[in-house]
């Protein structure tokens, strides 16, 4: 089991590695130009000379993600739950919150601007509302899916349904709610970058704006890199936490037979 | 563990022997949804059971056993008449029966004692203490559960790692942890092979010997019905009624070889006779 981890692994950054030398070497036999593709040695070389500039703006982009993350985090379990208990409530509210999904994001970012002026405040928002989405689908459906035969069994003893949702409902719906962190933290990341892009002077988004001004190609392509990087990682936390906390639902290998 | 009489019977005179009734339904009946989308589970049905009876419920499938195990546990009202249970009309609350499905329900996400223990979460006088004597008298009192019904050591295992059969005789000490007086079963071994299920009429006749609840077994199988029960309740195709309520007086212990003895086989060709009648009618009924 684990040998077979280690070698996935490798195949995984053999595979990254391929990718950057295929690009540096097709680079260097084209002769492309630093103003339409730079070399990724061109771009790593930036981002080392840039670090002391680009930090703040990661840690801006970081908090502004994970602000918006948390607040959507909170409001997709309230909404999920409240939708996944109810039946009547889930096929009530399902058309609007499809509609609201359907919006694309970019478009909200100029009203969000309107009403809150530029900067953090819009970017915390459209991470949220991009986020939240995927956490509610993924609650309610973890919800409905109780065994009804459990909730007589629970309810034959005189269970509450609150008694139900805690014992049954909420563990159960763990895994799903883990899947959809991974998801969600995702899409707060696009949600907040792509904020900063539009009406921002702070954070990741804004430097590649102003860097694709100014022509330094490289320094917009470190951007892409430094939010390659802090997406793989917060998918990687998130990863990890959803393996600690619902190995039930992924260890089905070794059933012992009688 | 052995269940105490319950104070509340007023021992009123039964049809049979001095035991108190545990369940009593007058004129009861269900009928699902309105108008004309109504549909009738179950017609007038007067049944009296007495505490510590082992009745069984068979007949065509869909004829509303099922609806008076969910009528008995209180998931299901009346829609005319009264249910009766231990003593107390069943209407406001659910009665803290212990129930079983066919399906063994286990949660995934904890270890078979912790699933027994479930109940003892949530049936007083256990809810209150629950936090205090988990790890102790509660764990012990699944353990020893477990072990009656062969599954000494598998507590600490998870569900996953059990088979269907394992599974199924954690349900049943999942349904008697509390110490219910009253054992509701719903097909509880539909879904196993022969072997295995011959192996757990066994070992629920054993659990029924040393507890002694009173249980309603809802069955497709009269051997099952004939093995396990002391009375045995025949009912017609939809909407149900009791057709046929008869003794079953074969000694106990009872073993599976007895199954197949002539005084057994007769009373399945009975059993059968009325069920394949229930059935005819019904299709006359309905073509």
């Amino acid at each position: 089991m684990f040998g077979i981890d280690i070698r996935q692994k490798a195949w995984s950054a053999g595979l990254i590695l391929l990718f950057f030398v295929a690009w540096e070497l097709f680079c260097l036999m084209t002769g492309m130009s630093d103003l339409v593709l730079p070399r990724p040695s061109q771009v790593f070389l930036t981002l080392y000379q840039r670090f002391p500039v680009l930090w703040p703006h990661i840690v801006q982009t970081l908090a502004t993600t994970m602000f918006g993350f948390v607040l959507g985090v909170a409001l997709g379990v309230a909404l999920g739950a409240i939708i996944g208990v109810s039946k009547t409530a889930y096929d009530t509210c399902y058309p609007l919150l499809i509609g609201f999904s359907s919006i694309p994001k970019v478009a909200v970012v100029p009203i969000f601007v309107l009403w809150f002026g530029s900067g953090t405040v819009p970017a915390v928002l459209t991470a949220l509302s991009i986020c939240f989405f995927p956490i509610v689908v993924n609650i309610a459906t973890g919800l409905a899916t109780t065994e009804p035969e459990l909730e007589d069994v629970l309810k034959a003893l005189g269970a509450s349904k609150l008694d139900i949702l805690w014992n049954v409902g909420l563990p159960r719906t763990m895994p799903f709610f883990f899947a959809s962190l991974k998801v969600a933290i995702s899409y707060a990341f696009v949600g907040a970058v792509l904020s900063e892009t539009v009406a921002s002077n702070r954070g990741i988004g804004n430097v590649m704006m102003t860097a694709s001004s100014n022509f330094n190609v490289p320094l917009v392509f470190a951007g892409l890199f430094v939010l390659a990087a802090l997406g793989v990682a917060l998918y990687v936390v998130f990863s990890l936490i959803e393996g600690r906390v619902t190995g039930w639902a992924t260890r089905k290998n070794d059933v012992i037979a009688t | 563990m052995r269940m105490q009489p319950n104070a509340q019977f007023d021992g009123q005179p039964v049809s049979e022997g001095a035991a108190a009734t545990a369940i009593e339904l007058s004129e009861a009946s269900v009928t699902f949804g309105r108008g004309d989308r109504a549909v009738p589970a179950l017609s007038t049905t007067t049944l009296k059971i007495a505490d510590g009876e082992f009745v069984a419920l068979v007949g065509p499938s869909g004829c509303g056993k099922s609806t008076i195990l969910r009528l008995v546990s209180g998931l299901v009202q009346p829609t005319s008449g009264v249910v009766i249970v231990g003593g107390r009309e069943v209407a406001a609350r659910a009665m803290r029966v212990g129930m079983a499905f066919q399906n063994p329900t286990m949660l995934p996400w904890m270890t078979i004692e912790r699933n027994i223990m479930l109940p003892l979460k949530i049936v007083e006088p256990f809810r209150s203490n629950f936090r205090k004597l988990r790890k102790t008298e509660f764990r012990d009192k699944a353990n020893a559960l477990l072990e009656q019904v062969g599954l000494k050591g598998f507590g600490s295992r998870y569900p996953w790692q059990l088979s269907g059969g394992m599974l199924q005789r954690a349900n049943l000490c999942r349904a008697l942890i509390h110490e219910p007086r009253m054992l509701l079963l719903d097909e509880p071994f539909g879904a196993l092979d022969q072997f295995t299920r011959e192996e757990l009429w066994t070992i629920l006749q054993t659990l029924w010997m040393t507890h002694k609840p009173t249980v309603l077994l809802v069955t497709h199988d009269l051997r099952e019905a004939g093995f396990l029960a002391s009375r045995i309740c025949v009912m017609s195709a939809r909407p149900g009624r009791i057709l046929d309520d008869s003794r079953v007086e074969f000694a106990r212990p009872r073993t599976v070889a007895m199954t197949f003895e002539p005084e057994f086989v007769a009373l399945n060709q009975k059993l059968r006779t009325f069920i394949e009648d229930a059935r005819s009618a019904a299709e006359q009924g309905t073509g």
